[in-house]
């Protein structure tokens, strides 16, 4: 490591100062403002706020609205997550399969794939139009009446699946370059022990995978949290009454729609806890079966 | 236990790459055969065909008298030593040598018999539960042989299995294995470009040279009756001389020097004649030919002396307990020349 000596001392903290001003900003200012205006009711027309105490929390957990949509919420994430997870992976280990030693293919693949998530996202929106989306045509035909933002259900799939979707390059990439990262010789150690080729992905390829499973898994629950919400959005079409959504977007709807600032704010420090909690579950419990090399 | 035969196998990959050239080996049960040649000359590729890990592209496998070109790796009942060992790194010792048997379904006693067994010859007691990564090199290669040993299969391939080692290391490893096949008498296919090593080991030795067999036989046929210039340049260190000369009658001239040979009858015309350091004496009283010398290696009991004759360069290992002259010349044991055709290459039996 290369030592730097500073003749003046303040020096270091000033290159510091931009990183930390947008931790700041960004972060733990609106973090702070939260939590404090959870605890206030503030004024739809911007006269003044008065302090409610727990309230605001107390409104939210009572609401069945709010449950009903932090249900979703959950099964949305898991369903997003698990989805977007498997078919990656399956997609990975069909390419890896065909890419053995084809380096100038496997760049070329990675390349396209590192530019497709926007445009992927986009396609996905395309294909669940009500009027010109394929997939609802396609649904058509098989009697499938698909109301996107109408009905509750059809408007859920059509969510989980432009979720899916999106995410699924960003998956392959990582799972792709994990699988390319399994020394060959192991592999073919592995096909001299094993005759199963199943038997061998659960035994040898997954288990040393799971570092990049591990981190794809906490960047796939965060996504479907957050990340969802520009889709959330063009599929519920502003029409959130009788339409899945999700906790986030919720918070978006009560503050911004709703103006009301201290239960929005309620439910962000919720959201806050929540993933911090799964986050310290993820690392104490999943990480330990994780094996890094 | 099997004997393996290798007819007619050849390997060529994409964009004509012809890496093994129609190889005919015959290798009986329990042999221990060593592929040798330099780095590129399709050793490995002609391995990984019998493993199994490589398609064959035309010519047949057997195993045990079963034409094995179709079947799996799996199901060719070989154990495979890799170079870079190819342990399960998530696994600890144990898990990694019961692998392959519990697979097969093997019940768990046996099993754990067997890997008790395996570690107890290979002194790895105290590392059962250790995962690879903590343990050396030479440990990581003992788990790799217990991986084989465990599965009792048809026979053993190694790839290299000991250049990953320091040097004394691999002399100590190369003794165990030996040692572990001659008591196991498992039949053994073993790769290597270190003709040391292919030596001291082999039953029988099987040089390579571009994907095509130079020459099979047991590491002193091959040290005594080398087949070509190939072989005789390859095997034996420091390797034995090659001399381009013309013979007429029993006179061999190169250079402006000639050497007088009896009691021999030798190949007339052009040819390279071949000759070991070690099978070239200091003349007595101004006979044989003149050597002039450039350097000196002392290796102890013995010193290599490299000089030239007539242009031509020569090594030749003398005691060290005699004093070198100031003049030297070098004379010849007739029966240890070896002569080889100038054209091919080839070896010329009188
Ligand atoms: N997958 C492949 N595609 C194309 N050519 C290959 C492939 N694998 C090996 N070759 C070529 O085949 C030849 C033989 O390779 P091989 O690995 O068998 O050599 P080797 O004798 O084991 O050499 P080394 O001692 O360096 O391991 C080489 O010329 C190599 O470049
Ligand atoms: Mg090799």
């Amino acid at each position: 490591m290369k030592r730097v000596q500073f003749s003046h001392p303040y020096l270091p903290y000033l290159f510091l100062l931009p990183q930390m001003a947008v931790i700041f900003i960004f972060f733990y200012w609106p973090s702070a403002q939260a939590i404090q205006s959870s605890f206030y009711l503030e004024d739809p027309f911007g006269f003044g706020s008065t302090f409610v105490g727990i309230n605001n929390y107390t409104d939210i957990l009572s609401s069945s609205e709010y449950m009903r949509i932090a249900w979703f919420t959950v099964w949305f994430t898991v369903l997003v997550t698990f989805f977007s997870l498997s078919i990656g992976l399956l997609l990975a280990v069909k390419a890896d399969a065909i890419l053995k030693g084809a380096s100038a293919y496997k760049t070329l693949l990675i390349s396209v794939y590192a530019v497709a998530p926007p445009v992927a996202g986009l396609i996905g929106v395309m294909f669940f139009d009500q009027h010109i989306g394929p997939f609802v045509k396609f649904a058509a035909l098989f009697g499938w009446d698909m109301r996107i933002g109408i009905n509750y259900y059809d408007t859920a799939i059509a969510m989980i699946t432009i979720a899916v979707w999106k995410q699924i390059p960003y998956n392959f990439i990582f799972f792709l370059s994990g699988l390319q990262g399994i020394p060959v010789s192991v592999r073919e150690a592995s096909a001299i022990d094993c005759r199963s080729g199943l038997r061998r992905f659960w035994t040898i390829t997954l288990p040393l995978l799971s570092p990049t499973a591990f981190f794809l898994l906490i960047i796939n629950m965060t996504y479907a949290l957050f990340d969802t919400f520009g889709i959330v959005d063009t599929t519920v079409k502003d029409k959130a009454a009788n339409n899945p959504i999700t906790l986030v977007y919720k918070v978006y709807m009560d503050g911004f729609r709703g103006n009301d600032l201290g239960g929005s704010s309620a439910q962000s420090v919720i959201l806050m806890i929540v993933v911090f909690v799964l986050t310290i579950f993820q690392f104490r419990f999943l990480e330990r079966r994780v094996h890094y090399n | 236990m099997a004997n393996i035969q290798i007819a007619n196998v050849s390997k060529t990959y994409a964009g004509d790459i012809h890496a093994v050239k129609s190889v005919n080996i015959d290798i009986a049960d329990g042999e221990f055969i060593v592929l040798v040649g330099p780095s590129g000359c399709g050793k490995s590729t002609l391995l990984r065909m019998i493993a199994g890990l490589e398609t064959i592209t035309s010519g047949t496998a057997s195993i045990g008298g079963k034409i094995v070109n179709k079947v799996e790796p799996a199901e060719r009942d070989i154990a495979m030593v890799f170079q870079n060992y190819a342990l399960y790194p998530h696994m600890s010792v144990y898990a990694n040598m019961a692998y392959g048997l519990k697979n097969r379904g093997t019940p768990k006693a046996e099993i754990d018999a067997r890997v008790k067994e395996a570690v107890r010859m290979l002194e790895l007691e105290p590392y059962l539960d250790r995962k690879p990564r903590a343990l050396s090199g030479g440990q990581r290669q003992r788990v790799a042989m217990g991986r084989a040993i465990v599965r009792k299969p048809a026979a053993f391939l190694f790839d290299e299995p000991l250049s990953n080692l320091d040097a004394k290391l691999r002399v100590s490893m190369r003794g165990e294995i030996k040692q572990l096949q001659k008591r196991l008498g498992t039949t053994s296919l073993y790769v290597t470009h270190d003709q040391l090593e292919a030596m001291t080991l082999a039953d029988r030795l099987v040089v390579l040279n571009r994907g095509e067999v130079e020459q099979i036989g047991t590491p002193l046929d091959v040290y005594h009756n080398p087949a070509s210039t190939f072989v005789a340049g390859f095997i034996g260190s420091p390797a034995m001389n090659l001399v381009n000369v013309e013979i007429t009658g029993q006179t061999i001239a190169f250079g402006d020097q000639t050497i007088s040979v009896e009691n021999r009858t030798l190949p007339q015309g052009k040819s390279t004649l071949g000759i070991r350091p070690e099978d070239l004496r200091l003349a007595q009283d101004g006979s044989g030919f003149a050597f002039h010398v450039d350097y000196i290696e002392e290796l102890g009991a013995q010193r290599l002396v490299h000089g030239h004759a007539s242009g031509t360069p020569l090594t030749v290992t003398l005691s060290s307990e005699v004093a070198l002259p100031e003049d030297i010349r070098l004379s010849v044991l007739a029966e240890k020349l070896h002569f080889f055709s100038a054209e091919t290459g080839k070896r010329i039996t009188a």
